[in-house]
């Protein structure tokens, strides 16, 4: 296997990953102009709460769906409790707030599951499928990811663009006054954002936990990935958030494969800044610029 | 001190100057003066009580399994305080979290050193974190014992005087890993995945010394970092490259994700893995639930690894008895495991310091004990090199394999070394511990 | 007596001569305090001073002018390894290798500044997010120079002979902090009060409008970029002298992040703020961070307990005071004029900074 298919065989599948969390932060950000610094840690906590059950004897695809529902719950519960009364403040107020959650988040978790490392099952297989006589690092549960976040993209492409409550929740997050004289009901389309924000998370957790392994911090790097990605390709665009992750994911594989793993970071920075200087909203963002 | 009553003048000045000389020397030295009063003889030190601090990463990504170390000396020591402490001071051990980051650690011993006046520090983990504050620690003349590291730079006696090691240092065991490999596995190709800091680059001298730097060609050489989870293009570059032994100076959260990408691609060498990475209980954990299907628990099997404490899975060896016991009534709640007996281990050893240090020892009186007794006793496999010129910790290990059911043996003689000299067999036995556990 | 105060008045007035006189004062108390306390406090209270000084200088960035920085931690880097790098082989009087650490920090700002000039709000988040955790790899990358993962380390200033032998470092050090922190904070409110600093604001509140009034958008982008990163080189050389150490680890993503949250938690957009967002930086960890084996709880409680208040003390902040600690004691100051005072509540909402505007005509 060529030097060259490895690494674009890893940077998919870590791509993917990261697409994974880069569609949470753009389902969030549409739905309420926020970003949610807090999001890989409550996915974190959502695939505690799987592991739990499934240590408790539970099978795989109802620690599956354990993770979705309690994200499904836990995001609507942080947005009505904690995040609706700093609606009004300035939007650096919701960051610092993220930010407090992330941290409470991370330490909670060791102290209500412990702070060993653990290991989450996959969904299917983790070895490599055969291609002719050798083996891809590209496996049945990668085939799944790759699936499932290019579901979920096309779900939320839909959501948004096609019905009409993607629609009542872009007004709410636009333009929050005016929506409530349309008669929207902002608050719920608020708090139905975060909820979906935070199951798209969740998947994203138990998506990642088999190969990255599950410790209170294991969501840090790819919020970070998956922030750079969803702002390369876009806050606005689900599509975007999806090849911004993917971007960043053979750009890390590449530069890390070519140039040495310690100059990963800096191979996204440098193309994150060469795209943004000459689309500064994204390379799918629908606004122009206005210029005067 | 009694003065016999003597007519003579001459007896009386002969009396008063050998009450005398002896006043100086138990003034001077205090060596192994078991009989009397406790006093504060240095800061941290009350008639009650010796305070000792340490640095710890209790939170952040490298808390997993490190954050264990710290509350299992805290545990050995609440069971050594329940048994009179040494000469009926408590030990009072207080450790700050510094999440693994060098600014932290920073202020963290400044806390220590400052304003809590401990005796000394202990512990303290991490080869990044204490390089931050051991030209501090030393300019401030503190103690500074069982530095959590195989790095070979606490052994400076000249510019670190209170700085001592503990584990063997990463170059030592290198050197005893490949000694195995050249004696067992020869002419198989052999690849090196390491961690790209001071522990996988000091291990990979020590191989290198052993296997010769030239028969590792560059492909078959692989590194991490700790903050990159995605090991997977070398891995791919180690099967590609052919190599059959992998030779792995990682930690164990990486020695799991090297053996799983590995079985993704359908890449079984011999893995030969430092003791730093090779926790049977963690690993176990990290692999268990890909045991089912095609990965199997045959991931560990035949993986070859050293050690320099009894095995944590040895339930005949009475040191595990007693540190388990000392766990199952104190900590429970940490799982069994190489971290838990590693604080232990640290504990005892300076509990035996602190005992031989004497009754009211001095800071400089301790590290000269420290460096002048012999620690012998512990539950160690290997002496530890503590000299007037020698600040290393144990000297060597010996080699352990591990089995596909996850159970452990020990493999063939002990060996010592030195970062630069000969490999040397250790013909000396195994202690066993004293009736309660106390030294 | 009208003509003592009118002439005090005059003498007052300009801003200069007024922010001159409350630096004075400022600096006579702190040195005061600094004599009484002991090495550990003065240790810290040069920590203080450090993050106030890059946090006014993010403060004046995000507050003031818009930009939201998440990479200021990487140039507090900048400034550290500039100053371990020169004090390496040489040694360098403080005043130097500090100024040298503005400048280069500053240049960078420039750099940076004019590349992200066009990014506005989450897109600045995130190329400066990337920043933060890019630039740090850099000194890994390049061991040799850098020092790799362990780090340079910074040889501590040893204060002057003329302060006696017994004078603690620690305190030598929180003067030349203490000193740093009030040249800024005076430098940066004479910048507040210029057509400079209102043309930040402008920018901020109308992009479109400021344009239209004559102000070049772009270059005010840079320049408050510029200034804000000087502003953390300053700090960053400093932390390198309090620290000791200068290794990537310190300066991750983590140290970005707190100085986003010292200047929120202090108030947005004021100096003040800026200092109160310190002293909460500093002090709530030291506070909390001895728990951990003083607490009869499992370690995995204990262990993470102080992470769990310090997160939950962010959470509360933002809900019971949205307008930071000044916002609040600028309310607190307002209820008490209307209360007990003359005044002509100016009805000043929202974050104010550090003088109070001209009275309403």
């Amino acid at each position: 296997m060529s030097r060259f298919l490895v690494l674009t065989v890893n940077g998919l599948t870590q791509g993917a990953i990261y697409a994974a969390m880069a569609l949470a932060l753009v389902l969030i950000w549409r739905a309420t102009k926020v970003i949610n610094f807090a999001q890989g840690a409550m996915a974190m906590f959502t695939t505690y709460l799987a592991l739990f059950a499934i240590d408790h004897g539970a099978p795989y695809w109802l620690g599956f769906v354990v993770a979705l529902l309690s994200g499904l719950v836990l995001g609507g519960i942080v947005e009505r409790v904690i995040v609706r009364p700093v609606e009004s403040a300035p939007p650096l107020n919701v960051v610092i707030l993220t930010l407090g959650l992330l941290l409470f988040f991370e330490a909670v978790a060791p102290m209500l599951f412990g702070g060993q490392i653990r290991s989450f099952p996959p969904a299917f297989s983790i070895v490599g499928l055969h291609l002719g006589n050798s083996q891809v690092a590209f496996s049945p549960f990668d085939a799944f990811t790759l699936g499932s976040v290019l579901a979920v993209m096309i779900l939320l492409l839909v959501l948004f663009q096609r019905t009409n409550l993607g629609l009542r929740m872009r007004a709410s997050a636009f333009n929050p006054e005016v929506s409530r004289l349309l008669g929207i009901r902002v608050g719920r389309m608020l708090t139905l954002g975060w909820a979906l924000a935070s199951l798209v998370g969740a998947l994203a957790g138990v998506l990642i936990a088999p190969t990255f392994l599950l410790y209170p911090t294991f969501m840090d790097q790819v919020l970070v990935y998956g922030f750079t990605g969803a702002v390369l390709g876009g806050l606005d665009s689900a599509m975007g958030a999806v090849i911004g992750g993917l971007l960043i994911g053979f750009a890390l594989s590449y530069v890390g494969g070519y140039l040495g793993s310690d100059l990963e970071t800096v191979g996204a920075l440098v193309i994150l800044i060469a795209v943004l200087m000459v689309r500064p909203r994204g390379l799918f963002s629908l606004q122009r610029l206005r210029e005067v | 001190m009694k003065s016999r009553i003597d007519g003579s003048a001459s007896g009386m000045r002969g009396i008063a100057i050998v009450c005398l000389a002896g006043l100086l020397a138990a003034c001077g030295t205090s060596t192994a003066n078991n009989s009397g009063t406790n006093t504060a003889s240095a800061p941290g030190i009350t008639e009650t009580s010796i305070t000792i601090g340490s640095t710890q990463p209790l939170t952040g990504p490298a808390a997993p399994g490190y954050s264990e170390i710290a509350p299992a000396s805290n545990a050995y020591f609440v069971y050594l305080n329940q048994h009179g402490g040494v000469f009926g001071r408590k030990i009072l051990y207080e450790y700050l979290d510094d999440g693994y980051n060098p600014t932290i650690t920073a202020s963290q011993t400044r806390k220590l050193i400052l304003e809590t006046k401990v005796f000394g520090m202990f512990s303290a983990l991490g080869t990044p974190t204490h390089l931050a504050v051991i030209d501090y620690i030393n300019s401030e003349k503190v103690p500074d014992v069982f530095v959590s590291s195989g790095c070979n730079c606490w052994n400076n006696v000249s510019k670190y005087p209170n700085t001592f090691g503990f584990q063997p240092d990463y170059t030592i065991e290198g050197k005893i890993l490949g000694q195995y490999i050249n004696q067992n596995l020869s002419g198989q190709k052999v690849g090196y995945f390491y961690q790209n800091d001071e522990f996988g680059l000091d291990g990979v001298k020590g191989l290198d010394a052993q296997l010769g730097a030239s028969s590792v060609s560059s492909d078959r050489r692989q590194n991490y970092v700790p903050t990159n989870t995605n090991v997977g293009p070398q891995i791919a570059a180690l099967q590609a490259s052919g190599a059959k032994v992998v030779v792995s100076f990682t930690i164990p959260a990486f020695t799991a994700l090297a053996l799983l990408t590995a079985a993704k691609l359908g890449y079984h060498p011999t893995w030969v893995v430092s003791n730093v990475g090779s926790d049977i209980t963690t690993l176990t954990g990290l692999l268990k639930t890909f045991s089912k299907g095609a990965v199997g628990g045959q991931l560990l099997g035949g993986m070859v690894t050293d050690t320099y404490l009894p095995l944590v899975g040895d339930s005949s060896n009475a040191w595990i008895t007693l540190f388990k016991g000392i766990h199952d009534q104190i900590i429970p709640g940490l799982p069994w495991d190489g971290n838990v007996l590693y604080g232990m281990v640290q504990a005892y050893t300076l509990a035996q310091a602190l005992k031989a240090a004497g009754r009211n020892p001095t800071r400089s009186s301790f590290v000269k004990t420290l460096e002048a007794t012999k620690l012998t006793g512990g539950p160690g496999l290997v002496p530890f090199g503590f000299a007037s010129d020698n600040h290393l910790g144990y000297l060597g290990v010996q080699i352990a394999i591990i089995a596909a059911n996850g159970t452990e043996a020990t493999n063939g003689p002990v060996y010592t070394s030195s970062d630069s000299g000969p490999i040397t067999q250790y013909s000396g036995s195994a202690s066993s511990p004293p009736a309660n556990g106390i030294p | 007596m009208v003509t003592a105060n009118l002439r005090l008045g005059r003498l007052v007035r300009p801003t200069l001569n007024r922010h001159l006189l409350l630096a004075l004062g400022a600096a006579v108390v702190l040195v005061a305090i600094s004599a009484q306390i002991g090495a550990y406090d003065d240790y810290n209270l040069t920590a203080v001073a450090i993050f106030a000084v890059a946090a006014a200088g993010l403060t004046l960035l995000t507050g003031l002018n818009g930009q939201l920085s998440l990479g200021h931690g990487a140039l507090m880097a900048v400034g550290a390894y500039t100053a371990s790098l020169l004090l390496k082989d040489h040694q360098l009087p403080v005043i130097v290798v500090l100024l040298l650490a503005v400048l280069t920090t500053g240049i960078v700002g420039i750099v940076f500044g004019y590349a992200a000039a066009r990014l506005r709000g989450p897109y600045l988040a995130g190329a400066t997010l990337t920043l933060a955790v890019a630039l740090p790899q850099l000194a890994t990358r390049y061991k040799s120079i850098f020092g790799g993962d362990a780090g340079l380390s910074v040889p501590p200033s040893a204060p002057p002979a003329w302060l006696g032998a017994d004078f603690p470092p620690e305190r030598w050090l929180a003067w030349i902090a203490l000193a740093a922190a009030v040249v800024t904070m005076v430098l940066l409110a004479n910048l507040l009060h210029s057509s400079v600093g209102r043309s930040f604001i402008a920018v901020r509140d109308n992009e479109v409008a400021a344009a239209l009034a004559g102000i070049d958008v772009a270059r005010t982008q840079v320049l408050a970029f510029v200034i804000s990163a000087s502003c953390a080189g300053l700090a960053g050389a400093l932390f390198g002298y309090w620290s000791g150490v200068t290794a990537p680890a310190g300066f991750g993503l983590g140290l970005s992040l707190q100085l986003v949250t010292a200047i929120v938690i202090g108030g947005l957009g004021s100096l003040a703020g800026a200092v109160w967002g310190s002293i909460v930086l500093v002090f709530v960890p030291t506070l909390t961070s001895g728990m951990a084996s003083s607490l009869n709880v499992p370690s995995s409680v204990a262990n993470n307990l102080p992470l769990a208040i310090y997160g939950a003390i962010l959470v509360i902040a933002m809900l019971a005071a949205p307008h930071g600690i000044q916002g609040a004691l600028t309310r607190l100051l307002a209820l008490a004029r209307t209360r007990w005072g003359h005044s002509s509540a100016s009805g000043k909402k929202g974050v104010m900074d550090w003088d109070d505007p001209a009275p309403n005509p």
